[in-house]
């Protein structure tokens, strides 16, 4: 087979193992885990394939064109660049661990059957949007995405959270994508074709006349797609969703989509200073505020949302000081790591029955449940806050030693300020990241109290796919600094001492502070408040406790972010800041008062003026004929004599007229 | 004979069968004057055909072919008519005409249990009744 084959076979394979799996869920539910499994996996086999044979040489490039559409052609193209072929092997990697995963996770969970034929759909789509050439065939993966996070995100649509959640990733992201698709408009229009080669032709030569207003529409998609401030709000709430479903949106798809554009159009937003200075500012405001967010947030799993967004910070960080090698290396690092701390919250909240860290903080031995996912979120977090030699450490100097690459000027693609912006913002999440991460595992498996509950050990399937994962979250940054530069634009990845000592400095002294604290607020808080918020039914399967973990924490706690643990060292550390960042700085309240009101007041004033204006005229009109219409019904006695009578009477009225019109009188 | 003699007596049959089905108000009497007035016009049918014959303009007869249908037909009208008063009967135990209002305007059913229930619940017996009592 040529590697174009191939190629077309990795997204492809996805896509009708989710077709099968729709058709078939009902009639034939014994062929729907391996319709779900087994696509993924040959996809995951042909990918690394891709990889092996474009082994970063010169781009894979292939176009059909199915039809003249009369103006800029759209064709059905593949570019597969380094960038392209790994990220595709990253995306099936995850996916792959996701559905094995997902076959113990929703053991009994009824809808299944559509759950997995949904996240081979949503693979499926982030594979075209990864191998594709054409910006129009990339858009299609890009919105199938989108609504295939809203089904997914609202899997539990019997919780009203659920429900609000996926409406609200999706009319986000929508309300990036509007001005996304007229910025792809217009690019088409200026370079006068959707390919990225010839657009990427097209910006070395000049060709686009207004750059800036086109990577600031584009961007906007971007933000809203890869959780960028101001559009990072549905993220922490689309928690909602099954776990598996975040792993793989946190990871490998949808988020790192937004990322993943913006390097494969790197020179396009090059052109426009005012364009890498906005991604700096958005990149920096995005790390700091999500860091310091997920630093007061109680759900387990929105403290890994809020990191997913600093994360996503660092890459879009990268992509304003131009090193789209960084950002991408960044990409693979952790979705490694990401996707593993996602599945081991799962595992958590399945043996703990509550998704609550501060009910986990007062549950003794609760990592002797549960010992493969104390040990891999343990490595996953060290990946996360930057700890050498584990393989965030190596992507997150990249991007700051790009960032001070272009501080020191060495560099003519972005501008300095911009690198001033990634580099402080960088240094200070840093140790925020580090200091949520000792936050987290300290109050996940270290906590004091009744000894957690023991449902055995968790399937096999849930264990394995963690320390699959954990392999590349130890070992993937160290082995590919060196090698992945050939496969990238050549920049070099390994990380400068400056960074490096500054970054692993800042990144201990925010994990020894908090350890600090936590000692000091667990040793006052020796009276502590019993908390919790427990599953009602903890012996189900995972997905049906962790459903209930979610709907019981507001009724609980009073809010779905927080909760009042005196003991909580985030607490102490933010000071007055941690109820502003424990509800996320209070953007949702502000997009309430901005869209929200106005929308319902106008929705209002539509419904009075239809209910009591329009209705009145109708109304009105009908009164005429009504009131015809009751006089004439008198007439219905119901007496069978009366109507012959009535007929005989018009008869005679009818001849009498006929004779006299016809003799003339 | 004169085609007045004919005439005049279809005309007082159909008089009196008109009367009938005005003023009677036992079914079965209202469907007899319903055959008095088919029967007066059935007269009608045959003497004028005699005339017309005898001046000879019409030679097929058509008049008495006429009379024939309308004498089948109104076999088959009776039988269905009686039919209906016979179930009305049953249903009813009247069949005086006065007292089938069912299609009067504002009317309701007038058994016990969709009584209760009002205009929501006609139950479908008495949908059959009321079928029964307009046909």
């Amino acid at each position: 087979m040529t590697t174009t084959t191939l190629a077309v076979l990795v997204p492809l394979l996805p896509f009708l193992g989710a077709i099968a799996g729709l058709l078939l869920g009902r009639t034939a539910p014994g062929f729907v885990r391996p319709l779900a499994v087994l696509p993924t996996l040959v996809s995951l086999a042909s990918a690394a394939l891709v990889a092996a044979r474009q082994g970063g040489e010169g781009a894979v490039d292939a176009a059909t064109e199915l039809t003249p559409t009369g103006s800029v052609p759209v064709e059905l193209a593949l570019h597969i660049d380094g960038f392209a072929a790994l990220t595709a092997v990253l995306v099936t990697v995850v996916a792959g661990c996701v559905q094995i995963y997902s076959t113990g996770y929703l053991r009994d969970d009824p809808r299944y059957p559509s759950y997995a034929a949904l996240v081979s759909l949503f693979t499926s789509a982030m594979l075209l949007v990864v191998y594709s050439g054409d910006l129009m065939v990339l858009l299609v993966g890009w919105e199938v995405m989108g609504i295939c996070s809203y089904f997914l995100v609202g899997h539990y649509w019997e919780t009203p959270e659920a429900r609000a959640a996926s409406l609200k990733a999706f009319l986000v992201t929508k309300l990036g994508d509007v001005p996304f698709l007229i910025g792809l408009f217009a690019l088409a229009t200026e370079a006068g074709s959707f390919r990225i080669t010839r657009i990427l032709g097209a910006v070395a030569n000049g060709g686009i006349e207004h750059p800036t207003l086109i990577a600031l529409l584009l961007l906007a998609g971007v933000a809203g797609k890869s959780a960028q401030f101001p559009l990072h709000t549905w993220l922490p709430d689309a928690m909602a969703g099954p776990t598996p479903v975040s792993a793989l949106i946190h990871a490998a798809t949808m988020v790192a989509a937004g990322v993943y554009f913006v390097a494969r159009l790197l020179p396009l937003f090059e052109a426009s200073q005012a364009a890498m200075t906005v991604l700096a500012v958005m990149a920096a405001v995005t790390m700091a505020g999500s860091a310091l967010a997920a630093l007061a947030q109680d759900d387990i799993k929105r403290v890994l949302a809020y990191s997913t967004i600093g994360q996503l910070g660092y890459m879009t960080g990268a992509l304003a000081v131009a090193d789209r090698g960084a950002a991408v290396f960044h990409l693979l690092s952790h979705g490694a790591f990401k996707a593993l701390l996602f599945l081991a919250a799962g595992v958590i909240i399945h043996a703990a029955g509550t998704n609550s860290l501060a009910a986990m903080s007062r549950m003794g031995h609760l990592r002797d449940r549960v010992p493969d996912a104390y040990w891999t979120m343990t490595v996953a977090l060290l990946a996360l806050a930057a700890i050498p030699p584990f393989s965030g450490f190596f992507s997150k100097e990249a991007v700051l030693g790009a960032a001070e690459h272009v501080v020191t000027g060495h560099t003519e693609h972005a501008p300095a300020a911009a690198g001033w912006i990634v580099l402080l913002a960088g240094l200070v999440t840093a140790l925020l990241t580090a200091a949520y991460a000792m936050r987290l595992w300290l109050l996940a498996f270290r906590g004091h109290g009744t000894e957690a509950p023991d449902h055995g050990r968790q399937p096999l399937t849930m264990t394995v796919v963690l320390w699959v994962l954990a392999v590349p979250s130890l070992a993937l940054g160290g082995l590919a600094f060196r090698v992945l530069p050939d496969w990238f634009d050549g920049h070099d990845l390994t990380p400068t001492l400056t960074t490096s000592v500054l970054g692993t400095g800042v990144a201990l002294v925010g994990g020894i502070i908090t350890y600090a604290t936590w000692r000091h607020t667990t040793a006052h808080a020796a009276a502590r408040v019993p908390l919790g918020a427990v599953a009602a039914h903890p012996g189900g399967d995972a997905a049906r406790v962790e459903a209930e973990a979610i709907a019981s924490h507001e009724p609980a706690y009073g809010d779905i972010a927080y909760a009042p643990d005196p003991s909580d060292p985030g607490r102490l550390l933010l000071g007055p800041l941690h109820r502003h960042a424990a509800a996320g700085f209070h953007l949702d309240a502000v997009y309430s008062a901005l869209f929200v009101r106005p929308v319902r007041a106008g929705a209002s004033l539509v419904r009075f003026l239809d209910r009591e204006v329009v209705d009145t005229y109708v109304r009105g009109a009908g009164t005429l004929p009504r009131w015809l219409g009751a006089a004439v019904r008198r007439a219905q006695t119901g007496n069978l004599q009366t109507y012959v009578s009535a007929l005989l009477a018009g008869t005679v009225v009818l001849a009498v007229a006929a004779v006299l019109v016809a003799t003339g009188a | 004979m004169h085609l007045a003699y004919p005439a005049v007596l279809s005309a007082l049959l159909f008089c009196t069968g008109l009367y009938g089905v005005l003023a009677r108000r036992n079914a079965i009497l209202v469907l007899m004057s319903v055959e008095l007035m088919l029967n007066a016009v059935n007269l009608n049918l045959v003497a004028f055909d005699v005339w017309l014959s005898r001046a000879a303009e019409e030679t097929l007869h058509s008049g008495q072919a006429l009379a024939l249908f309308t004498i089948a037909i109104a076999a088959a009208e009776i039988g269905i008519g009686l039919a209906i008063v016979l179930a009305v009967y049953r249903n009813r135990g009247t069949s005086d005409i006065d007292r089938l209002r069912d299609t009067a305007e504002g009317h309701e059913p007038d058994d016990p249990d969709s009584d209760a229930t009002g205009r929501e619940a006609p139950a479908p017996r008495a949908a059959g009744e009321k079928a029964e009592a307009t046909a």
